[in-house]
């Protein structure tokens, strides 16, 4: 395909929020029946430049051409007009309509009394089958469908409107690989159609699996347009983050070493850890200075090791020492108190407090500890902000911002922060990496290979065993909800190693 | 506090006031309760064009005493300011305190009951009834406490049970009859004045002040405001809500309490079926003026505290103007309604597009741009 005309053209394209420039002169081009990728660090503005398409932000110049008429858009009702929609990582569906209602919702067909339901209902089909969906009964409860499904039919409904412009922001991120080959089949489709699609994704395997055409964006500036098959992978990293690819890759590879902790006492000991319900009993050691990794497949009891470590969820059985001492860690304060800290996977719902500043949320868990009565004063607060935003390369810096106006991978160094200031002896890093780019990712990977070094005992949840492999010194493998064993990293060991592993005791049992 | 001062700062002439005083408007404007301060001016302007004496305060030459409009507004207000910080409190965690106004009337039915029957009319038998009544207050507050964050019920239904068996046991408490006692030491908490102000407000305006302290500079508000934003990060964080919960709930009752015994003293009569009827619904007005959002989160004691000078304002104003009594309600229900339509999100940001749109910095869109590779 040879497009003559682009049917979106943003050119100069700058938008400033207080004290930030979040856009500066970007342009972006986005041809019919093309996949277009926008790639960038987290904070790069990929979000803000589909906002700035889709009308939810004002820009503060520059022009946005779509299908060769200059727009304005002063709302997102504007951009669905003009034809352009938009599919986010949440889906923005009805749980309790049917599929159908889904996808037909504000165009029903309507007849002399009212909304004909059983004409709806064959419309969906139709919008279905066009996407290969036609398995996909438009009567059954849109609950009932997978999250991967859910996502085809948000795609649909778009479709539905008869959208030249489809714009989808990190679909792929909480799907399986399966799943994702099934959403890529139905953008080929949509591609072959026509469409114009905007996609967005952290995983580079996809971003070169799907995209024709690439725009990287960094630090809310245009870098460049390239062409997909033009631009390796190592060049692409280096233009996102602006340095050489070299340093990321020299790091972590000094870790495979075996722990030279053997024989020493642990520092964190449990036996027949466990809870009915979320995992069989558990033994697991931690020395100091040891990253130890719990693998695994979703479900498999990761997360859920790592809640009762802390004390998020309430052990019923096990006997857990801690520096040679018996304790109990029934809830999150007296894991606090112990020393141990728990980074969630959840960071929306479990960890940040959206309306407060990065301050707040950063001298939380420290300020917990210490009690109500005995406040940090605003002096320990700054020092405490300027010591970990610094360290931990947050941007932008600025302690006074709420913190649900940074972007993921940075809520996500606040996060940390927040655990680090409570000086813990154990922390439980649950997938601290995911949904985050390759710069964020390489800096707290860092970051968490310098505490073990530092004596720092960690327990780092991936559900990325490449990272598992390169960071950990023990993993732990876990399935259906109990261990299956423990492989001392060495030489020899990769994530095959692990998934040979998970492979086999799935046979065996 | 901030309580008294907004209304002789600008009185109805004062259009270009000098520079300083633009600061600090400066910095009020862009609160929340920014219309609540307009409205409540309003009124008052509206009390001075009816009457140009009507914020007059003479000064008695005997007692020096302060008398006067104004000086009962604040008197009136000190009821509703204690009943709205403690659901300020209660509301920033997510809750809401609906049995305010049956606290008040057990509060006022234990004081009244126990003068009664103790007949002392001295200091230590006042103190007794007010500690006792503030103690069964307490009760009744961990009750709902307990069931909030214990039990896990939902504060509107537990407070709603609470409001209901509160004011069946104010009744039990005075056998169905408005008790009246005599004791002028607890009388003079409502009718006395210190420094020619009334007690009632000068004790109200301690008490907030108290709890603002309690609360900005200790860690409690922050705690209070994770936990009503999200209570699943905070518990994470090493917050404990249980604890937190509960006092709050202590807390808005214990200041029900207050109010109960401020509202009956000036009486000395407990009306078991009107003390503190509908007081909640004030409360809750106080507070949702005052700029902090029913659904938790960050919360003003300050915006509460003008929200209760608002109400207290509006109602003297009505009695002022005589609106006849059957009015009363839906003039100051339409009062309420363009204040939380003027605070909206979508009115301020229909007024934000509306000032940035004269602003000539705002860019004019070019079509013809030179590509710049």
């Amino acid at each position: 395909m040879a497009p003559t005309e682009p049917i979106v053209e943003m050119e100069d394209i700058s938008i400033e929020f207080p004290g930030v420039k979040a856009l500066q002169n970007v342009r972006f081009r986005l041809f019919p029946g093309e996949v277009h990728t926008l790639m960038g660090e987290n904070g790069a503005g990929k979000s803000t430049l589909i906002k700035a398409l889709t009308g939810v932000y004002k820009i503060d110049s520059g022009t946005i051409t779509v299908a060769g008429g200059p727009r304005s858009f002063s709302g997102t009702a504007d951009a669905q007009n003009a034809g352009i929609s938009t599919v986010y990582q949440e889906v923005n569906l009805c749980d309790n309509l049917t599929v159908g209602e889904n996808v037909m919702l504000g165009h029903e067909i309507r007849g002399p009394f009212g909304i004909n339901w059983k004409k709806t209902h064959e419309a969906a089909h139709e919008a279905l089958v066009s996407l290969g969906l036609g398995d996909l009964d438009p009567q059954q409860p849109l609950s009932s469908i997978s999250l991967a499904l859910q996502q085809l039919v948000a795609i649909s409904r778009a479709m539905v409107t008869n959208s030249k412009v489809l714009i989808l922001d990190e679909p792929t991120s909480s799907l399986d690989a399966n799943e994702v080959e099934g959403l890529f089949q139905v953008m080929r489709r949509l591609r072959d159609q026509g469409v114009a699609i905007l996609f967005v994704s952290h995983f580079l395997d996809q971003v070169y699996a799907i995209s024709d055409r690439l725009t990287v964006l960094r630090n809310g500036e245009f870098v460049g347009e390239y062409m997909t098959p033009e631009l390796n992978r190592t060049e692409l990293i280096s233009k996102m983050i602006g340095k050489d690819y070299g340093t990321l890759a020299a790091l972590g590879s000094n870790r495979g070493r075996v722990a030279a902790t053997e024989g020493t006492p642990a520092f964190y000991k449990a036996t027949d850890l466990g809870r009915k319900g979320s995992i069989e009993p558990v033994d697991i050691e931690v020395h100091a200075g040891e990253v130890v990794g719990l693998a695994g497949l979703l479900g498999s009891g990761r997360t859920e090791l790592g809640r009762l470590i802390y004390g998020a969820d309430r052990p019923d059985s096990g006997e857990v020492t801690i520096d040679g001492v018996t304790s109990e860690v029934h809830s999150p304060i007296a894991g606090l108190s112990k020393k141990i800290a728990f980074s969630t996977e959840n960071r929306r719902d479990e960890g940040i407090i959206g309306d407060l500043t990065v301050r707040e949320n950063l001298i939380l868990a420290v300020q917990a500890r210490r009690g109500w009565a005995r406040p940090l004063s605003r002096r320990e607060q700054n020092e405490l902000c300027e010591k970990y935003l610094l360290e931990l390369n947050v941007r932008p810096s600025d302690p006074e911002r709420p913190i649900k106006n940074l972007s993921g991978g940075n809520q996500q160094k606040v996060l940390l922060g927040r655990w680090l200031a409570t000086k813990p002896e154990l922390i439980v890093l649950d997938e601290p990496t995911r949904g985050i780019d390759v710069g964020a990712k390489a800096e707290i990977q860092e970051a968490i290979a310098a505490l073990a070094e530092d004596g720092m005992s960690v327990v780092f949840i991936s559900s990325e065993l490449e990272e598992v492999v390169r960071l950990s010194e023990r993993i732990v493998v876990l399935k259906d909800h109990r261990k299956i064993g423990e492989i001392v990293n060495g030489p020899d060991v990769t994530a095959d190693t692990i998934v040979d592993l998970i492979a086999t005791e799935g046979s065996a049992s | 506090m901030s309580a008294a001062s907004p209304a002789p700062a600008s009185g109805p002439g004062s259009a270009s006031g000098p520079s300083s005083a633009r600061r600090i408007v400066g910095a009020v404007i862009h609160q929340p309760y920014i219309w609540a301060i307009v409205a409540l001016l309003l009124l008052l302007i509206i009390n001075l064009v009816k009457d140009p004496s009507y914020l007059g305060v003479s000064v008695n030459a005997t007692t020096g005493n302060l008398s006067g409009n104004v000086i009962d507004i604040l008197r009136a207000s000190a009821p509703i300011m204690m009943i709205a910080i403690g659901m300020t409190l209660v509301i920033a965690t997510r809750g809401i305190d609906l049995s305010v106004g049956s606290v008040m009337a057990v509060s006022g039915a234990v004081s009244m009951e126990f003068m009664n029957n103790s007949g002392g009319g001295d200091a230590g038998t006042a103190i007794m009834a007010a500690a006792l009544a503030l103690g069964i207050s307490a009760v009744l507050g961990t009750v709902n406490g307990v069931l909030v964050s214990v039990v896990g019920l939902q504060p509107f239904i537990t407070t709603l049970i609470t409001m209901l068996a509160g004011r069946g046991l104010a009744k039990v408490i005075t056998s169905g009859q408005n008790t009246s006692a005599t004791n002028e030491p607890f009388r003079w908490l409502a009718n006395g004045t210190v420094f020619g102000f009334p007690v009632i407000f000068v004790i109200g305006a301690v008490i907030v002040a108290i709890v603002a302290i309690l609360v900005r500079r200790t860690a409690l508000g922050l705690m209070i405001e994770s936990i009503g934003i999200n209570p699943r990060a905070a518990r994470m964080a090493g917050i404990r809500p249980i604890g937190i919960l509960i006092s709050v709930y202590i807390v808005s009752a214990v200041l029900a309490g207050i109010a109960g015994i401020f509202s009956t003293a000036s009486v000395m009569t407990v009306e078991v079926a009107k003390t503190g009827l509908n007081a909640e619904m004030d409360a809750i007005l106080a507070v949702v003026i005052g700029g902090t959002s029913l659904a938790g989160g960050k919360f003003s004691l300050t915006g509460s505290v003008i929200g209760a000078l608002l109400i207290a304002t509006l109602d003297k104003t009505i009695v002022f103007l005589s609106i006849p009594s059957s009015a009363t309600p839906a003039f100051k229900a339409i009062v309420i309604v363009v204040i939380c339509l003027l605070q909206s999100q979508r009115v301020r940001a229909l007024f934000a597009r509306r000032r940035s749109r004269t602003t000539p910095s705002a860019p004019v869109p070019t079509r013809k741009e030179t590509v710049s590779a």
